[in-house]
């Protein structure tokens, strides 16, 4: 580095090329869209993370199918039709952990820092981890589910029914990603988020109707199961996926997000602003 | 003594306490424009603390500070509007390139499509990063993250930039561009208030100097005051046998009833004395006793002695980050 170039800095104030006329200050808004944006980069310079997001669902989904679907449902083809909309749900679960995790990630390394000084609406940065999570949660649920249309997954309610089993994953992934950005917040390493999270995730999604039809349960973990949040989900996935969902069973389903979200959120901006 | 409206900074009794400890402890500070100002400690003292809160990134348990006539506690958006702040560790978008990282920063400035990326480019050129600007951050060195680093507080140029430790762990040549970066910046008319732990740095680049331990100041002038307050002079003595160190400083500090300093490197002891007869006196010391003087000179205290006679505890090297 030569004093050459660094000439220009020298005289921000009297026109070199470093000065600027200051921008009029953007919108809240605007403000959201250039983090959403950000989450839309981050996602085209690392697309290894698709493969973290993916590989587990697909090898549940062959390994479920193949291995026990002949067992569970009387053959493959009929257990894939029963285990696909479950698989979405807990991709969608276990992907919201890197919310958390990302979050975690740039809060350690200062990043955040650097945002919180600039004169912008505050909530913002969030704004940008959601859309990064709307983006992971359809990429991730496409792929499986294109998997397992060539599988043999048939969702007889059509287009329709794929879009809004796809709205419903998202209003579950939205929910489900702030109890991460909680933990996100709380903890200190990105690693711990992930033990955390799967701590936390792990019981909710096995002990659901997700793979196996509760009936077969002994019967506390039958109650369990049945008043799991993680099963209304499922079965109202089901339901819209094959056209007979009802209006209960979505409603139901989406309790559990409009409750974390309500419960969760202020909670998320306080620990945001003390932090 | 400079009026308020001088003034970037003005400073009154900040205080910050995480728990039990007491990370910032009463510190007062006043900042003229347009000044290189370094706060000078070592780690733990409470650096981060302070600039952090300075920059309305922790709020302050007690005293008020007013930023370029703003009010830290009343106006901290109005703050974040003059003020940009580089922290100790960076604070970049690592999956992100450089030019990713500028172009964000500009569009949240609100610098629109095309003018954002202008703004991101000369940036870039400024810093001699054109060529890796396309380049994700995780890949650059420490010395190309730096100059990113200080870029991206530059995307408009700001009345105070807080620069936090900007050379820690640079080698010499990254570090002389820092600071031909950070005088230029100040040429320019920015207010910088920036932390060290290399004496030297702050001896280099500041107008002047506060030194602070344990959170609160325990000095501050510009750098041949603070060498003033550590005595009119200083003797520098190396025996010739590096094993005779410890008798040699036993001795230097009975002659003379003062703290004598051993230099990091450990071959060179040090001691303030108040004219040349002193110094001859504690050189005929040495002598009876039988040791041997390598070389001994006299002259004006480093602000690392500066900073032992204040402290009694030994400065941090220049350099020691390079090991
Ligand atoms: N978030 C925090 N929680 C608890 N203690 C903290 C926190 N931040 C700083 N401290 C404590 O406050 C004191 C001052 O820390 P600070 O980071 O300001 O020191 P520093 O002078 O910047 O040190 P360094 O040269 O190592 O960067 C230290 O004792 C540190 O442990
Ligand atoms: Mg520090």
């Amino acid at each position: 580095m030569t004093d050459m170039t660094l000439g220009p800095i020298a005289r921000p104030a009297r026109g070199g090329p470093l000065a600027v006329e200051r921008p009029p200050r953007p919108s809240a808004l605007s403000n959201a869209l250039v983090f959403g944006w950000r989450a839309v980069l981050k996602f085209r310079h690392v697309p290894e993370q698709l493969f973290d997001l993916v590989m587990t669902p697909i090898m549940f989904t062959l390994l479920f199918t193949f291995v026990f679907g002949g067992a569970l449902a009387g053959s493959p083809g009929e257990y894939l039709q029963f285990f696909l909309p479950g698989i979405l749900v807990q991709t969608v679960i276990f992907n919201s952990v890197y919310s958390g995790v990302g979050l975690c990630t740039d809060l350690q390394k200062g990043l955040f820092d650097r945002f919180r000084s600039l004169p912008i609406w505050s909530l913002a940065p969030f704004a940008g981890l959601m859309v990064g999570d709307l983006l992971r949660h359809g990429i991730a649920g496409g792929i499986i589910l294109a998997i397992g249309l060539l599988l043999g997954y048939r969702p007889e309610a059509g287009l329709p029914g794929v879009l809004g089993a796809f709205l419903l994953l998202f209003a579950v992934g939205f929910g489900v990603g702030w109890v991460f950005l909680v933990i996100g917040l709380l903890v200190r390493t990105p690693m711990t988020v992930m033990t955390f999270g799967f701590t936390f995730i792990f019981p909710l999604v096995f002990a659901s109707n997700i793979m196996v039809d509760p009936g077969t349960m002994p019967g506390w973990l039958e109650a369990f199961v049945r008043a799991n949040p993680v099963s209304h989900v499922t079965t109202a996935l089901r339901g819209l996926l094959s056209g007979t969902a009802t209006a209960g069973q979505v409603g139901l389903a989406l309790i559990a997000p409009a409750v974390l979200t309500l419960l969760l959120a202020p909670v998320v901006l306080a620990l945001y602003r003390k932090k | 003594m400079a009026q308020g409206h001088d003034l970037a900074i003005q400073a009154r009794g900040m205080i910050k306490t995480f728990g039990t400890t007491r990370a910032v402890a009463g510190i007062d500070l006043d900042v003229p424009r347009g000044m290189i100002f370094a706060i000078l400690g070592p780690n733990g003292a409470g650096k981060t603390t302070l600039l952090r809160m300075l920059a309305t990134l922790l709020r302050p348990d007690g005293g008020e500070a007013r930023v370029m006539g703003r009010d830290l506690r009343a106006d901290p958006d109005g703050v974040r509007e003059v003020i940009s702040m580089t922290g100790q560790f960076a604070s970049l978008d690592e999956d992100l390139t450089g030019r990713e990282n500028l172009r964000l920063l500009a569009r949240l400035w609100g610098f629109r499509g095309l003018a954002a990326r202008d703004r991101a480019d000369s940036l870039l050129a400024a810093f001699d990063l054109s060529d890796a600007g396309d380049k994700q951050v995780k890949d650059y060195s420490g010395g190309m993250r730096r100059r990113l680093d200080i870029a991206a507080s530059l995307v408009v140029t700001p009345g105070v930039l807080f620069l936090d430790e900007p050379t820690t762990g640079l080698d010499p040549t990254a570090r002389a561009g820092v600071w031909s970066l950070i005088k230029g910046l100040a040429q320019g008319g920015v207010t910088i208030l920036l932390t060290t732990q290399y004496l030297e740095e702050a001896d280099q680049l500041a107008g002047r100097i506060a030194v602070i331990d344990h959170g609160r100041k325990i000095a501050e002038g510009t750098s041949r005051e603070l060498k003033r307050q550590a005595g009119s002079g200083m003797l520098r003595v190396t025996p010739a046998l590096g094993s005779e160190l410890d008798r040699a400083a036993a001795v230097l500090g009975r002659a003379l009833g003062a703290a004598v300093h051993r230099s990091a490197e450990g071959a060179d002891l040090s001691v303030p004395v108040a004219d040349a007869v002193e110094a001859n006196w504690a050189l005929s010391a040495l002598v009876e006793e039988g040791i041997e003087i390598g070389d001994f000179r006299m002259g004006q205290p480093s602000l690392e002695e500066v900073f032992f006679a204040l402290t009694g505890r030994p400065g941090a090297q220049a350099g020691e980050a390079q090991a």
